[in-house]
């Protein structure tokens, strides 16, 4: 379908270029603002080059469930909004949505940054429940890192909201200053293979063209919590390494931004 | 009971700060972001485009479709859970009849705008901002306009009739909420809706309020296109 725009790209790389003039393994720039919506008990906005996504954590309370009564609970939703690309269609989620949040859920909830124990409040009976939404403002590729990078962002900034134990009422109007525990910083970096290349951070046309790509998060000793491989095409053992090699430099410098 | 003195302060005639953006999204044929007090607007437009499903094609003129959406997140109370809502179907409907009578899309049959708006804080008068923002992101996209679409919503709390109400006003259990879009050039009504109890003078009278704060609105959402279209002197 977008044979032309995959040649061009590969003599391209075959010279070290890209279409928009960056190398193979450049990065656009990254910038994280926190605190971009009020109501929201943390939010972020995360933006790689015309890459925009917003994100916003809400905390709610609820029973725990009766497998894991002292345990509250997290979960991250994307939405793919039809504002922001006309890729994305109306309507329930796609593959695509579903993978992506899947994938940052794993990443944050693997990195064992959020212990689910100091989430709950009273055994059986109430317990916090996190949920981490991220939406897409203007989609100029690389989503998985920026929905990442928000995700991780908003949860930074999250204060809980004034909760009574006695009666159960949540005031949302009301926020402490207790910050939403997260103790690492589980930070996603996808890389793409075009033909023998390596590429980092895709434009959205360069993100329909790749061959096989493996999302990698890894935490600030170096050490990695989650992977996913996508693409239709197969990656030796070599390049595995070689990909997690980007990513492990690449996520010290987004790291940074946070 | 007497409201003395409005929950933030202003007074009973005066707008929340705006301020607003165009061409805010870029993979968008046009778009605009709006913001008055802590309610906040993003909107973006794409097409004229072919309609899909086919069976709603139009062959006389295009059609015009618009989509509101608060994020998850953006409510000050529980979150917003995604997919459609009565409450987002409806708005989406008003906002369209809203807007229809400023753009002419006769020439554009058998195809669609596409108006997408997206809130991510809002505190009342959600669907006054979207259609501002929607104004702006169908002026930036190059449809065919005669006029902008300018929306506020009047009210009144206890005995006071006031404009542009906020989240604690809106939610008064004496409070009526009045959110309407004019055409600004011709001052006629595109939206008109009301909850609460209210006499036909005080109707009239808030009419005539929101006619008064047409001119604020309008410079705010004109000078937001000047600004992106301007042509910088060497």
């Amino acid at each position: 379908m977008y044979e032309d725009l995959k040649n061009e790209m590969l003599k391209l790389l075959s010279k070290n270029l890209r279409l928009d003039g960056r190398a193979p393994t450049d990065y656009r720039e990254v910038t994280v603002e926190k605190g971009i919506s009020k109501n929201a008990e943390g939010s972020a906005r995360v933006k790689i080059g015309d890459t925009e996504v917003i994100s916003g954590v809400k905390m709610e309370v609820i029973k725990p469930y009766s497998d894991s009564p002292e345990d509250g609970s997290m979960m991250i939703n994307v939405e793919l909004t039809s504002l922001s690309s006309p890729e994305f269609e109306l309507g329930p989620p796609s593959i695509y949505a579903v993978e992506l949040a899947r994938i940052t859920d794993r990443g944050i909830r693997e990195s064992k940054s959020i212990d689910t124990k100091k989430l709950c409040i009273k055994k059986g009976e109430a317990a916090w429940m996190i949920v981490v939404d991220v939406c897409t403002l203007n989609d100029a590729g690389n989503m998985f890192d920026a929905v990442a990078l928000a995700a991780l962002a908003a949860m930074q900034d999250a204060v809980f909201p004034a909760y009574d134990a006695e009666t159960g009422a949540l005031d949302y109007k009301n926020k402490t200053t207790e910050k939403l525990p997260i103790s690492k910083s589980p930070v996603t970096v996808t890389v793409f293979k075009y033909g023998d290349h390596l590429l980092l951070d895709p434009t959205s046309d360069e993100g329909k063209v790749y061959d096989a790509r493996l999302t990698i998060t890894v935490l600030e000793n170096d050490n990695i919590c989650s992977l996913q491989k996508g693409g239709d095409s197969a990656i030796t053992v070599e390049e595995t390494l070689k990909m997690i090699e980007l990513a492990k430099q690449r996520t010290k410098e987004l790291r940074s931004k946070l | 009971m007497a409201y003395e003195k409005r929950f933030d302060g202003r007074g009973f005639e005066e707008i929340r700060p705006m301020s607003a953006k165009a061409g805010v999204i870029k993979r968008a044929t046009g778009s605009g972001w709006f913001k008055i007090g802590n309610t906040e607007a993003y909107a973006a437009v794409y097409g004229p485009r072919e309609m899909f499903p086919r069976f709603k094609q139009s062959a006389e003129a295009g059609v015009l479709r618009c989509h509101y959406t608060m994020m998850p997140f953006s409510s000050a109370g529980d979150r917003v859970r995604p997919g459609t809502s009565r409450r987002g179907k409806e708005i989406s409907a008003v906002m369209e009849r809203a807007l229809r009578p400023a753009i002419d899309i006769s020439d554009f049959n058998n195809s669609v705008v596409d108006v997408f708006v997206e809130l991510p804080q809002t505190d009342a008068g959600t669907r006054c901002a979207a259609i501002c923002a929607a104004s702006i992101a169908l002026a930036d996209a190059g449809i065919p306009m005669k006029d902008l679409v300018c929306a506020i919503s009047a009210g009144k709390v206890e005995d006071k009739l006031l404009l542009d109400l906020e989240y604690n006003e809106d939610s008064h259990e004496n409070g009526v909420d009045i959110p309407m879009a004019m055409l600004h050039n011709s001052k006629e009504l595109t939206l008109l809706q009301m909850d609460g109890e209210i006499s036909s003078e005080e109707l009239g009278k808030a009419m005539e309020l929101i006619k008064g704060a047409m001119d604020q609105i309008y410079d705010v959402m004109k000078s937001a296109l000047k600004a992106k279209f301007e042509v910088k002197q060497e």
